[in-house]
């Protein structure tokens, strides 16, 4: 059966006058939703728990308050938790924290201070062997001495004393012909054994491991490795030491309360004490000098729990020690390691670390001594790899004692390594341990020692390395500057070696970007180029020639200045590997994007971006990852985005057209372009005020057409449906009609193709929720668009119906009936005599027919047509399993009659009636819904005009389910 | 095990003096309640004095082993016969460290031919059936602080080839000129032996330097007495060629149990020296010997 659709007739503008919201002013202070929520940290507790009172129990005299705004007025729960646990944070009960905690007290070390791990990863990297190592472990060679005591030794000692002999009997291995991995992973192994043994309570066994380990010490064969042995030993000494403290420690627990962080010896108990008492005892009768020096280093902490002064007086004593240690190389170490852990347990004792270095540079002499020299010929070492062994330990040395220390005290350790001949090797650590504040201030006096060093010592280059890191962080004087940068470069570019050269050139191109104009920076690139160029040294230097890209674009912000630095692009182009070369434009466009205020149309800077995006650009292959896909694109878009001409919209145009050429295999740089170029059409309708002369409306249709040959390359079945329909109402805004009608049929036909699938983020899911948004979206956009002169009345509508009906809808869904419904919704409003809303200077169908009734009629048959559809499908679901579906939908039909249609016409009236029984029929409906649906009816009666919805109200029963 | 015995004194390090008082439990562990004839508690302490066989015959060292000197040997009943419960049972006792007489309280030490010893043993008597249990726990004494101020004995010394005896052939020998003190002879056993060191110059490389503790151990009887000198540590200072004109600290702990204030009774003797043994790279090996004398203050 048909039913003639009556759609109600529209006055919206007195409908929009009603339904505005009725403003209200807003009070400042009064609580909004979208007020910014200002997070203050609460300081007590005691208020937020006087706000959550009063916003409970008073409910009575502030009914207006809001649970949530009472909390956001005060403290929310967020900031009550950091202030919760902020005292927690000061005290959180592990070890490290303690100790830092334990720093902070004396006032000594901060975070300013550099730790030691953070230098160890830097010297197991660059102190490396290719020849074979041997590790040799002697765990049971005093057994020979133990037999010697007679045997009126008791019984009981003598176990014992056999015990630390033979713990591991005939464990002396010699591991020969080690690989610097296998030595690393031997000496790991050893570690782990160490605390096996610990944690198995062989304390014995444990010390044995810890005094082999630092009898490796002092092996000086293969002296290139000899910083990183220190590192990976010390490793295992670091272990030992904490294990030994914080068993002592445990033992200190009275009543199961620990001891507090800074305890006094009173506070610790016999048994603990005795313990540690002999473990200094063991250690005092350790034979040999240089494990018993590292030993008790490690233990140094655990002075704390015998005496007060303890720590002071064995500082000393350990720093004379090491002048017993006759190979400088061991002994400055030794001395590091001392350093380093003074440091950790005693900062406040500045004294011994100067007196470190004092008799460090006592024994300078013997670097250059008989003895030394031999060692290096044996071992084939040259002097200058030498003498770069030495600068970890020094500069670690230097750095202890630099920390907060007092300019009179540099200067005098600076006069003191003056003094010294050959003092290359000090001059480069104390360039790299002093302030850099320090250092730059006398930078010109710097640069005069460093010329009068000696060629065969240490390396030069080195030197200068060191001096320009030092200048890249604080400022010389004024009037040295370009001295400075002139010396320094003088001896630079003398450089032989590419590898010496770059590493030193790093450095200084940031101190020549931070002080000096485009023409040095230029210069200095055009040297680099020079040196790198030959033999194709750059290959092995990216890393050192990008981190000059980095410098160069950290200091200059301003494009135009920078791509005018001549030598910059030929610069780009050392950049011979792909993987890096991409890497390096990422970088300026990144720099670009953020750095750049105003878009620009500078030619010298669009070329070299062009060129720039496209590198990166054309590093895209089937093997790219999505990832990298996006990044890539993003950093693209950000430029397309801030290229503009101006008024001068044709270049515009033809820039996005190269573009295009350029950026095809990047799909989001093509949807970028076309929302450009759909952009710069709605600009010149802006521009020219809607009224296109010929010639700018010539340009508009170029536009258009760009966008139209384009969309079909993306591949995303939805952008390009949203792009078309995009795209269309840009041309109907520009008046392009029939580009517009071209538009929308190529969306039309595109529908079909539309998968059940598709592909979000990696993961299928339905496509039907985006098509129902896509096609309520197009036909709202349908309402303006004007029949075409040559097809039939609503042709684009009918052609979407007709796709609607043929799309294989998934089974059991119910959304070709929901957009049937919202049809009727488009129909409805095609009806009204003029539209809700129209395209500017476009005449939509309410002009050109006018309210003809043949139109009218047309509309008519199709809402019929629709309907009865819509009601073939509620009957179809009318099986068991569907009759919440059945309920839902005929709720949902009902309300668009409610809406759109002409209540006053009687079969609509009984329809409606029998959709609202249907909907309740089955008990499916929702009450509270139907309740609030009736309500509004009976609002609705209350308007003139709409008193028909009274009797309507009475016909409509509620059905309270049971 | 049925029933276990153990002897725990209070204090951690076991150190007691002559006049205090030994305190501590004897704590008996058994499942079963435990029939006993008696607990006694005896304290013993003992010299004991072996000759070396280098000074008598082989068959001498071993019957002619000097009888142990008892220095003190008392016993205390702690329980009569009786029974005790199962479980774990504490008695705690307290033992009178005394001389009696003008006897001394030897210190503990712990030698080659010369053995100082003091013990705490516990006795549990049984009835026929069971055995009788024993245990032993070492306690270690040490001697009242010695009256009177010590006198500093500090000692220069300087090694050069002219100042060597026992030298074959001293044109064969590199030049060198080591020098140094030691801040006292004397010293206080808790004390370490301190001192410095210099190699003023040397021609053949150093390869190290060490002090060696060693003790001299003397044990008379009829026969005569017996001196033998053996080390008991060896420390090394210096590890390579040291640095010339750089002081270098001589620094050593003295071991606790093989070291005591130095002794001289009528029959034995513990005396103590010590040698710095200075070792060249071409395998000479030079030795300057120092007599000290410990004391407990």
């Amino acid at each position: 059966s048909y039913f003639l659709r009556h759609a109600r007739s529209r006055n919206y503008v007195s409908e929009s006058e009603v339904c505005k919201l009725e403003s209200v002013p807003l009070d400042f202070g009064d609580y909004h939703p979208l007020k910014p929520i200002t997070v203050t940290e609460s300081k007590t507790k005691k208020m937020n728990r006087k706000g959550s009172t009063s916003s409970t129990s008073s409910s009575s005299s502030s009914s207006l308050m809001d649970p949530l705004s009472s909390v956001l007025d005060g403290t929310d729960p967020l900031s009550l938790f950091a202030a919760a646990a902020d005292p927690v944070t000061a005290a959180p009960p592990t070890d490290g924290a303690r100790r830092k905690r334990d720093k902070d007290e004396s006032s000594a070390v901060g975070s300013d201070f550099e730790p030691w791990s953070s230098k160890r990863g830097e010297i197991l990297a660059r102190y490396t062997t290719t020849e074979k190592l041997s590790i040799n472990l002697y765990m049971g060679s005093e057994k020979g001495k133990a037999t010697t005591t007679g045997s009126a030794v008791s019984e009981k000692v003598r176990t014992r004393l056999e015990e630390l002999d033979d713990l591991e009997e005939g464990s002396q291995k010699e591991l020969l012909n080690l690989t610097q991995q296998d030595y690393m992973n031997r000496i790991e192994e050893l570690n782990q054994s160490l605390k096996d043994a610990w944690s198995s309570d062989q304390k014995v066994k444990a010390l044995k491991i810890v005094i082999q380990c630092s009898k490796l010490l002092s092996d000086t064969t293969v002296i290139q490795f000899y910083p990183s042995k220190f590192v990976l030993i010390t490793d295992i000494l670091d272990t030992f030491g904490k294990l030994v403290y914080e068993r002592i420690l445990s033992m200190c627990v009275d009543n199961r309360v620990p001891l507090p962080d800074n305890f006094s010896p009173e506070c610790v108990n016999d048994t603990a004490k005795e313990t540690c008492l002999n473990w200094f005892f063991k250690i005092a009768s350790i034979r040999e000098l240089i494990p018993r020096f590292y030993v008790e280093a490690a233990i140094l902490k655990c002075n704390k729990f015998l005496s007060k002064m303890g720590i002071s007086e064995c500082l000393p004593r350990l720093t004379s020690m090491i002048r017993g240690i006759g190979d400088p190389l061991v002994a400055v170490y030794a001395r590091a390691y001392l350093c380093r852990v003074g440091m950790e347990v005693a900062p406040q004792l500045k004294e011994s670390l100067n007196k470190n270095f004092f008799d460090f540079l006592l024994t300078f002499k013997q670097i250059h001594g008989d003895t030394v020299q031999n060692q290096l010929v044996v071992q084939c070492v040259e002097i200058p790899l030498y003498l770069t062994l030495y600068s970890p330990a020094i500069d670690w040395i230097l750095q202890c004692i630099a920390y907060h220390a007092p300019d009179v005290l540099l200067t005098e350790m600076m006069e003191r390594c003056k003094k010294l001949g050959n003092n290359a090797l000090l001059l480069n650590s104390v360039m790299s341990a002093f302030r850099a504040e320090f250092i730059a201030a006398r930078s010109m006096d710097f640069i005069g020692m460093i010329k009068e060093c000696d060629e065969s010592g240490f390396p030069k280059h080195l030197l200068f390395r060191s001096l320009g890191l030092n200048l890249a962080l604080a400022d010389p004087p004024e009037n040295d500057r370009l001295q400075i940068l002139n010396e320094a470069w003088k001896v630079i570019t003398k450089l032989k070696n590419p590898q010496d050269y770059i590493n030193c050139a790093e450095v200084w191109v940031e101190y020549t970007c931070r002080h000096f104009t485009k023409r040095e920076v230029n210069t200095v690139l055009a040297d680099v180029i020079k040196h790198m160029t030959p033999d194709r040294a750059f290959e092995d230097a990216y890393p050192q020639l990008q981190s000059i890209i980095q410098k160069v674009i950290t200091y200059i912000h301003d494009f135009a200045l920078l791509f005018s630095v001549e030598k910059f692009l030929p610069f780009l182009d050392m950049f011979q590997k792909e993987s890096v070369r991409v890497e390096v434009c990422k970088c300026i466009m990144e720099s670009f994007i953020k750095h750049q205020q105003e878009s620009t149309k500078d030619p010298v800077i669009l070329n070299a971006l062009l060129h720039i995006c496209k590198t990166m650009h054309d590093s895209v292959n089937a093997l790219t990852l999505e990832d990298e896909k996006r990044m890539l694109a993003a950093l693209i878009n950000g430029f397309i985005k801030m290229v503009s001409f101006g008024r001068d919209f044709e270049q515009q145009l033809s820039f996005y057209v190269e573009a295009r050429s350029m950026f095809c295999n990047l799909e989001p740089v093509l949807v970028q372009l076309i929302h450009s170029v759909n952009q710069l059409a709605m600009e010149t309708r802006r521009v020219m005020k809607g009224n296109h002369s010929r010639k700018t409306a010539a340009f508009v249709r170029a536009c258009v057409a760009f966008c139209f040959i384009t969309i079909p390359s993306l591949s995303s079945i939805f952008t390009r449906l949203n792009l078309y329909l995009h795209s269309g109402q840009v041309a109907l805004a520009n008046q392009c009609l029939s580009q517009a009608d071209a538009f929308f049929k190529a969306a039309v036909s595109l529908v079909p193709e539309v998968p059940k699938m598709i592909s979000i983020d990696g993961k299928m899911r339905p496509s039907d929720a985006f098509l129902l948004e896509f096609l309520c979206n197009f036909f709202s956009t349908l309402l303006v668009v004007p029949d075409h002169p040559e097809q039939g009345v609503l042709f684009l509508v009918r052609g979407l119906l007709n796709v609607i009906q043929d799309y294989t809808w998934e089974d059991n869904s119910d959304d070709k009936v929901r957009i049937y419904t919202n049809v009727l919704h488009l129909l409805s409003a095609m009806t009204q005599e003029a539209f809700i809303y129209h395209v500017d200077k476009v005449d939509s169908n309410d002009t050109l027919y006018g309210g003809d009734s043949k139109f009218l009629a047309e509309i008519n048959k199709l809402s019929e047509t629709v309907v009865s559809q819509i009601l073939d499908h509620l009957k179809t679901l009318g099986k068991e399993e569907t009759l919440k579906r059945q309920s839902q939908l005929a709720l949902y039909f009902f309300n668009t009659i409610l809406a759109h249609g002409d209540l006053r016409n009687n079969r609509l009236n009984q329809l409606s009636v029998n959709l609202w029984n249907l909907a309740q029929k089955h008990g499916f409906a929702d009450t509270k819904t139907m309740v609030k649906t009736l309500e509004y009816i009976k609002r609705q009666s209350k308007q003139p005009e709409m008193s028909h919805f009274t009797d309507l109200a009475l016909r409509l029963p509620l059905q309270s389910r049971t | 095990m049925g029933t276990s015995l153990d002897v725990r004194v209070k204090r951690a390090g076991k150190v007691y003096r002559d006049g205090e008082v030994l305190s501590g439990v004897v704590v008996i562990t058994s499942k079963d309640t435990v029939q006993h004839q008696g607990i006694s508690l005896t304290m013993e302490g003992s010299v004991n004095l072996q000759l070396s066989a280098k000074n008598v015959g082989v068959f001498e060292a071993f019957c002619n082993t000097a009888k142990p000197i008892q220095i003190i040997n008392s016993t205390i009943e702690m329980v009569k016969p009786g029974k005790l419960p199962s479980g774990k049972t504490e008695i705690p006792f307290e033992f009178p460290l005394q001389m009696k007489g003008n006897k001394v309280l030897y210190e503990t030490y712990h030698g080659v031919f010369v053995n100082i010893q003091y013990t705490l043993r516990c006795d549990m008597r049984r009835s026929l059936l069971a055995k009788d249990l024993t245990k032993t726990c070492e306690f270690i004494v040490h001697s009242l602080s010695q009256k009177g101020k010590l006198l500093p004995s500090p000692v220069d010394f300087t090694i050069t080839p002219e100042t060597l005896q026992n030298v074959k052939e001293r044109a064969s020998l590199p030049k060198f000129l080591i020098r140094g003190h030691l801040n006292s002879t004397n010293c206080v056993i808790t004390q370490p032996l301190t001192g410095e060191l210099v190699v003023e110059s040397a021609e053949a490389a150093v390869k190290s330097i060490e002090l060696q503790l060693v003790r001299v151990e003397t044990c008379g009887c009829a026969e005569g007495y017996a001196r033998d000198a053996t080390e008991i540590q060896n420390i090394q200072i210096a590890d390579g060629d040291v640095c010339r004109g750089l002081p270098i600290p001589i620094h050593m702990v003295f071991p606790r149990l093989f070291t005591c204030p130095t002794l001289e009774t009528t029959n034995f003797k513990v005396e103590f020296e010590v040698n710095i043994v200075v070792l060249l790279h071409d395998d000479h090996l030079i030795t300057e010997n120092f007599p000290l004398k410990l004391c407990r203050m």
